[in-house]
């Protein structure tokens, strides 16, 4: 898959650019559903999280959680977008056996929020993504067919939890803009506290519109839409597909319709689920339950004082303040908790030190054990003791990563482990001249050879001295007093 | 025995406080008496047997400071109340027993009252003369085979055949109003948002409202007290101030200011109601109230913007009865044939089309011709009586444009079925409160009832203008008890 802006899938003279477009959808998180008290919790047992509204019994009706609406306009917020002070909630009418009401009170012509904007990071510089818009609506229940040979069963735990839609503008190129995108999109979520991202657990879900035109031509191609794809590695390969199925159809002279298809993922390939003709009609219309939503200046400003540093903003101070480079700086602040992290451990150690342990050993380690870094077997007063460590010369540089893996295992604090291993590093200068003069006197071969020219030869004397020292020598110091000594 | 049922509710409350009379002697003479009186067909569940039992706790050990001590009342079927069957009047819930009390009859419960069982009503309240229910027609004790008016039939019934002291309706385009205009009895349609309509099984939501229905306006009053409560759990429930409308209930309306709505002198209108019409307005100058003659021009409009909005909301309010969850099912050979199987079945021709409008109007590409254009004549019909309001306090009109007919008269006729309820659906189209009391009889002897029309929240004003009028109109339904066993 292409790395970079550059993406265009070609059929002998001709070249497609890819338009795509995503409808992220994005449960809130919230302990409550949109319009009733029931719990949200994931995996409980099935049909243990409903209420009668939830259930749509007779008589039953929706009311507003006010905390679901806070979660939507910080997310707009979130998203530089223009936050609508009045919304309105509409039924969009369907039967399905998991869909109790018999619609969806979802946000139609009216959302809750307007137009705004997510920056990426490309290779070649930033990209703005359009946001098109972000409305709250309702989950359905589950419908599972698998259980029992001749039934149907319904979980409605999921009826009724609060999703936001946010729909991006047509602007994403690639497969890996959309890897971008949506790890964007979660991470400022995430940095919100108003989406878990979770997609093993179905808090995102995308529906993929695709659409592809020759390069060059402005007018968009016919686009079909991929329902509810459920992880980015297979949105990916869902739109790698559907873009190279659809320049077959135009290479060989035919027209793309207008559908709706599902991805396969055992199979690697989209299908048709229904065609333009056969779409729903969903009978919109303002549900007569609830009224208009109107937020006022006051409910948005205070909300607006909620909103903590995001990436973007928090990218720039890394950049401006620790000097970071801009790919570090991404790297750090993509996931709050790793930039919470690693600014514990610069509070008292150095910076550089502290980013390239935390990119680089740390990342390892967690990546190894399949961690997120709130789990990380190493704290980052701990880190931050090592990189001390480092600093004034306690230990070097590779006794550290020893230390590292022992703290990994054991979670100890450096500093003890150094003590019961005895780590610590020689920094006598007059104890490492005397194993230099040792090392000297053992090997006067070598020592006439690097005489003579043979410069490569002073890395098996540093080597000779680490061993006698087990490796704790100070390597500056060695360094110095073998070049003295040898010159 | 005889002389309890034929109490109103207030005396009948003044005679517990005292003891006088016991909740035990009042449930069971209502009870004795519905008993002979199923040929009315106005029960469609009894719970006679759990009534006594509750009456005679009362008497033991009953907070007689309540506003409805130890009074036994009959319901709508369209109030879910807690392990009785409701059925809306429809066989897809006919066997559909709630975990959960509407908050309306729970203030009714939490003030004393005791629940005698579920009155029938045309099916999900769609009907204006209690033909469409799936439990069968009700008749009016006001005279055989006559019809109760609808859709809260069996509560209009009920009441003016004296088998419960007062009672609670719905009104979504006239419900309570017109019924109590045909059986000579009181109806009250409180303000859009007054009461909550949490436990209501829906018809249209932007049109429902559940009221009294009494046997005079003091009782109307005394209801009102206890029904209209705000409601977190209804988010079209308003919170405004509520009035103390029973102990305020006063007489005097000299100086307030009628107005007589030109566009309701319609074609055809017989001449009895405009005649009581007239003596209305002479009883009102009377009475000391100032006659404005007012217009509101897009009357014309209300009743087909009603039979466009009422039908698109119902038509996504039914949605919910798929046989999945509750209620009637009919299996089918997979999902979409249990559907078909399960609504065509279930429900009955009236409600079938109004999903059918419903669905229509709400579709594609006729959504903005129909659907659209009823809410802009909706907003039109308000602003005519907003401006109404700038020059008067409430307006008097007639509540039907006849008075009760046969069953099976208009059964064949929808469109004559729904003239029925001109004069009232635009107060519902416009959320505003509205009364009907009786005020005079036809050439055959049936009830005809006046409406009073106020503005928004100010049913005060309302029931004090009927109450002056009641006391000089004195009407008298003087019933044969023609169909007692």
């Amino acid at each position: 898959m292409s790395k970079n802006k550059e993406y265009f899938i070609k059929r002998g003279n001709s070249e497609y650019e890819v338009i795509i477009g995503l409808e992220v959808h994005a449960q809130v998180l919230s302990k409550s559903k949109l319009f009733s008290d029931s719990p949200t919790n994931f995996g409980a047992e099935p049909n243990t999280q409903v209420s009668l509204v939830d259930a749509a019994f007779p008589g039953m009706l929706p009311v507003i959680n006010e905390f679901c609406i806070k979660q939507a306009v910080k997310t707009g917020i979130g998203l530089n977008a223009a936050i609508n002070k009045k919304s309105i909630f509409d039924r969009k009418n369907y039967f399905y056996a998991d869909l109790p009401q018999g619609y969806q009170i979802s946000q139609y012509k009216d959302p809750i929020v307007g137009e705004g904007s997510i920056l990426l990071d490309l290779p070649d510089g930033e990209k703005k993504v359009g946001i098109e818009r972000l409305h709250l609506e309702q989950d359905a229940g589950k419908s599972i067919h698998d259980i029992d040979p001749q039934n149907t069963l319904v979980d409605l735990n999921r009826s009724g939890v609060a999703l936001m839609e946010i729909v991006s503008k047509p602007d994403l190129r690639s497969p890996e803009e959309v890897n971008l995108y949506i790890k964007k999109l979660r991470s400022i979520m995430r940095y919100l506290g108003t989406c878990d991202g979770n997609m093993q657990e179905g808090s995102l879900r995308a529906d993929v519109n695709v659409s592809i035109r020759k390069t060059g031509d402005k007018k968009l191609g016919t686009r079909c839409e991929i329902k509810n794809v459920n992880s980015i590695k297979f949105m990916q390969m869902a739109i790698e597909y559907e873009a190279n199925r659809q320049a077959d159809i135009l290479e060989e002279g035919g027209s793309i319709d207008q559908e709706t298809r599902l991805f396969d993922t055992k199979k690697n390939e989209t299908r048709s689920m229904r065609s333009k003709e056969d779409a729903h009609d969903y009978r919109y219309f303002p549900d007569p339950d609830l009224l208009p939503l109107e937020l006022t200046d006051d409910f948005i400003s205070k909300i607006q004082k909620e909103i903590p540093e995001l990436p973007d903003e928090k990218k720039k101070r890394f950049v401006d303040k620790f000097k970071l480079t801009p790919y570090e700086a991404n790297i750090l602040v993509s996931d709050i908790e790793t930039s919470k992290y690693f600014e514990d451990v610069i509070k008292n150690s150095d910076i550089k030190l502290a980013t390239n342990w935390i990119t680089g050993e740390l990342f390892a380690l967690l990546n190894d054990r399949n961690l997120e870094i709130s789990q990380s077997p190493i704290s980052s007063k701990n880190l931050s003791t090592l990189i001390n460590l480092i600093k004034d010369g306690t230990i070097s540089g590779k006794i550290a990563k020893t230390v590292f893996e022992i703290m990994a295992n054991e979670g100890k604090d450096p500093k003890s482990i150094i003590d019961e291993k005895g780590l610590k590093q020689q920094s006598d200068p007059k104890e490492i001249e005397k194993i230099v003069d040792d090392v000297i006197k053992e090997n006067p071969k070598n020592v006439e050879l690097f005489k003579s020219g043979k410069d490569k030869l002073f890395g098996f004397f540093v080597g000779q001295v680490m061993k006698k020292t087990d490796g704790k020598a100070n390597p500056k110091l060695v360094n110095d007093i073998l070049k003295k000594k040898l010159n | 025995m005889s002389d309890i049922i034929n109490l109103t509710l207030s005396v009948l409350i003044d005679k517990i406080k005292k003891k006088e009379l016991s909740s035990q002697e009042i449930t069971s003479a209502y009870i004795a008496r519905a008993e002979k009186s199923k040929d009315l067909n106005t029960y469609i569940t009894t719970d006679f047997e759990n009534a006594i039992e509750k009456a005679k706790k009362f008497d033991e050990k009953g907070n007689f400071d309540y506003k409805l001590p130890g009074v036994p009342l009959a319901v709508k079927d369209l109030f879910c109340t807690n392990n009785l069957k409701t059925t809306a009047g429809s066989k897809i819930l006919s066997n559909f027993i709630p975990s959960y009390e509407s908050t309306v009859t729970q203030h009714l419960w939490d003030e004393g009252a005791i629940l005698l069982g579920k009155l029938n009503c045309d099916e999900f309240a769609m009907g204006s003369s209690n033909e469409t229910s799936f439990f069968g027609n009700v008749e009016s004790p006001v005279g055989k085979k006559v019809v109760p008016g609808g859709s809260s039939g069996g509560s209009a019934s009920a009441l003016a055949a004296k088998l419960t002291p007062a009672t609670i309706g719905t009104d979504t385009g006239g419900s309570i109003r017109q019924p109590a205009s045909f059986t000579g009895t009181v109806g009250l349609k409180p303000t859009y948002g007054s009461c909550s309509r949490y436990g209501i099984v829906a018809f249209a939501s932007s049109l429902d409202q559940a009221g009294p229905m009494t046997q005079d306006v003091s009782d109307a009053a005394l209801m009102l007290d206890v029904i209209s409560k705000y409601d977190t759990k209804d988010s079209t429930s308003v919170n405004f101030k509520r009035g103390d409308y029973f102990k305020s209930l006063s007489s005097n309306i000299k100086g307030k200011k009628i107005g007589i709505p030109k566009e309701y002198r319609v074609d055809g209108m017989p001449k009895e109601i405009e005649s009581l019409w007239q003596d209305g307005i002479t009883l009102l100058k009377k009475l000391g109230a100032k006659i404005i003659d007012i217009s509101l021009p897009h009357t014309k409009y209300a009743l087909p913007a009603y039979y466009i909005v009422a039908p698109a909301e119902a038509s996504s309010n039914l949605a919910r009865y798929d046989g999945v969850k509750y209620g009637y099912r009919s299996e089918g050979e997979n999902l979409i044939s249990m559907y078909e199987n399960t609504r065509s079945e279930g429900f009955g021709d009236e409600v079938k089309r109004r999903i059918m409008i419903g669905t229509y109007v709400l579709s594609s590409g006729y959504y903005d011709a129909y659907y659209l254009k009823a809410q802009k004549i909706r907003r039109l019909i308000k602003n005519d009586f907003d401006e109404a309001y700038k020059s008067v306090d409430a307006l008097l009109t007639p509540s039907t444009p006849s008075s009760a007919f046969k069953i099976g008269d208009k059964t064949d006729d929808p469109v004559s079925m729904y003239l029925n309820d001109i004069f009232t659906v635009p107060v519902n189209l416009s959320g505003l409160p509205a009364i009907s009391i009786p005020a005079g009889k036809d050439k055959n002897n049936y009830p005809l009832g006046l409406q009073l029309i106020g503005k928004a929240f100010e049913e005060q004003n309302l029931l004090n203008i009927s109450y002056s009028m009641e006391k000089e109109l004195n009407f008298k339904n003087n019933l044969q008890d023609w169909w007692i066993e």
